[in-house]
């Protein structure tokens, strides 16, 4: 190989690359503005299934106006579980970290151990016992029982205190003098130094739930109180050969996750590098 | 009564040496500042995590019933041992994660390198690289559905354009081809996750290394095999635990697209668990599979900070 076309090889690559992470995106999008059912099943396969020919809104107008399937209600109910894990999280987890970094009591070695070590259990290994628990306090099918469960969490607490003993010493003993005390402290001038990791988490909890399937399959029974991931299977199932309409539904559920990430794009990239998401 | 004392006299405390009351509400704020996390922490993951060992242990079921529940020693655990259907679940597991790992290590390394060497619009081929990294895994799955379609669908057509002869494949209803497929899926929906990792990474590695190799005379797959994968070691035992730990965790993929067929060819551990414990309600039993799960987990996590020297 000479160095003339070696120069052109990464492009090439990248290109492939381009093309094999767009393609099913583009069939998704185009197959969306297809209002033709019987067409978009003879054309799936071919070229005139990912590059866009016709569009039309119509598929749109059916998915958001199906009384069976609100996905209004399912987008709403998602944000209200990712707004309660995020948002309660952020103070639960950031307090808990702090008192760890900054307290006094002989207790935090060994909570600090515990944290570490909780963080191997697999979420899967511990559904059925929670779902025991759940069914037997009457929380099946609710929003709190797809929020408190996962509000204080082991990674979460481990990230804040990995920043909070990174903080100056001689910051936490100016507040002191000023007669601050360690919830004083936390509140003015540690939660607000800590955006760095708080966007970290809202960044990761974002995706979680747009990606959380087992739990909310097994704790909710009807539109009321699912969420999106839930409502695009069952969406899906019911309606196998209405491609242009499951389509339309999908992309419906991305939008709000592609806006964040054009807009967030660089904390997004460092967020999902600190930790694994999807399951 | 207690009667107030006047303000002013009241001397202002020492502020070297706290008081009493300094050091109790220094205590009541800690208290206020840890008990949340604490107390949740231990409702839904410690109680739950020996709720499952304790539960495998008994025969427990999902509705009560009006027979008391029962301990039964280590029934469970010598049933599962001795159910086929967990043991082709376990295989199956195995057999996706065998897969998957090496497919998708190798496109996110590859990617990885593209992405870090010298190439015109990078930051566009890094956004769309990161594309099915925000797209919903629901989505992806139905998206595949349609790639997946017979008798010509995408892929079909695809493998005729490439000289396939049989007619076509019958991605997921074929035993032989459902757990590949769900494969080619999983691993497109998760590589960007592993490729950043890499890609960090391989930023890690000074640039001096690749300069003095290639001083010496080193080629391209020598200063790929010597220094690129040498330096990631660190990064190569994490990435290849996670996606491994990630793959154990199977279930979603296959509970849409083939409901763990087809004949059980891609029931998973973490789907026959749910199968026996949620919809056949049968706690105890699951319990048990639950348990052999986290402990298959457990020792890779275990592993992973065995091998990594102060992570």
């Amino acid at each position: 190989m000479t160095s003339r076309t070696a120069r052109y090889v990464p492009t090439v690559l990248a290109i492939v690359m381009a093309i094999v992470v767009l393609v099913p995106l583009s069939m998704m999008f185009t197959v969306s503005l297809n209002p033709d059912e019987a067409q978009i099943q003879i054309t799936l396969g071919t070229v005139r299934a990912f590059i866009p020919h016709v569009v039309s809104l119509e598929n749109y107008q059916q998915v958001l106006a199906d009384p069976h399937q609100p996905f209004l209600r399912y987008l709403l109910n998602t944000v209200i579980i990712v707004v309660g894990i995020v948002g309660l999280g952020l103070i639960v987890n950031a307090s808990a970290a702090f008192a760890l970094a900054w307290g006094q009591g002989a207790y935090r070695k060994l909570f600090i151990g515990v944290v570490i070590a909780v963080y191997v259990i697999p979420g899967e290994s511990l559904v059925l016992p929670l779902l025991l628990m759940m069914s037997r306090v009457g929380w099946i099918d609710s929003y709190q029982v797809q929020i408190v469960p996962f509000i204080a969490n082991s990674f979460a607490i481990f990230l804040f205190y990995q920043f909070f003993t990174g903080m100056p010493r001689e910051l936490m003993e100016a507040a002191k003098i000023d007669g601050a005390g360690l919830l004083q402290t936390f509140f003015r001038i540690a939660l607000p130094l800590s955006m760095p990791v708080v966007s970290t988490l809202a960044i990761l909890g974002f995706l979680d739930a747009w990606n959380s399937y087992l739990w909310p399959l097994m704790v909710t029974r009807g539109p009321e109180y699912r969420p999106l991931s839930v409502a695009m299977a069952t969406y899906f199932t019911s309606q196998q050969a209405f491609w242009g309409n499951v389509m339309a539904f999908a992309v419906l559920m991305t939008l709000p996750v592609l806006v964040v990430y054009l807009i967030f794009q660089r904390w997004f990239v460092a967020s999902v590098m600190s930790s694994g998401v999807k399951g | 009564m207690i009667q107030r004392p006047p303000p002013e006299a009241s001397p202002t405390p020492p502020r070297t040496a706290p008081s009493h009351s300094g050091r109790l509400s220094a205590f009541l704020h800690e208290t206020a500042l840890i008990a949340p996390a604490a107390i949740l922490l231990i409702v839904f993951l410690i109680l739950p995590f020996f709720m499952a060992g304790y539960l495998s242990f008994t025969n427990e079921r999902l509705v009560p019933r009006p027979i008391p529940t029962r301990f039964v020693g280590f029934d469970n655990y010598t049933r599962v041992l001795g159910d086929p259907d967990f043991w082709q679940a376990f295989r199956n597991t195995f057999y996706f994660a065998l897969l998957v790992v090496p497919l998708q290590l190798s496109m996110s390394l590859g990617a990885a390198m593209l992405l870090n060497g010298r190439l015109r619009f990078r930051s566009f081929f890094r956004s769309v690289a990161l594309l099915p990294l925000v797209t919903p895994i629901t989505v992806i799955i139905v998206i595949w559905a349609a790639m997946f379609q017979i008798p010509d669908g995408l892929l079909n057509n695809l493998i005729r354009l490439f000289g396939y002869q049989g007619g076509f494949v019958n991605w997921l209803g074929d035993a032989r081809w459902a757990m590949p497929s769900i494969v080619l899926l999983s691993a497109w929906a998760t590589f960007p996750f592993q490729m950043l990792i890499y890609l960090a990474g391989l930023q890690g590695i000074p640039i001096e290394r690749y300069e003095a190799a290639r001083i010496d005379g080193a080629n391209t797959w020598a200063q790929f095999r010597y220094i690129t994968l040498t330096g990631l070691r660190n990064v190569h035992v994490f990435v290849i635990i996670t996606t491994t730990i990630q793959a154990f965790k199977l279930f979603v993929q296959v509970d849409l697209l083939t409901r763990g067929g087809p004949l059980g060819s891609t029931n998973t551990l973490v789907r026959y668990m749910v199968q026996e414990g949620y919809s056949a309600q049968r706690i105890g039993y699951a319990s048990a599979i639950a348990v052999i799960f986290f402990l298959l987990v457990a020792t890779f996590a275990l592993l992973q900070r065995a091998l990594i020297p102060n992570d």
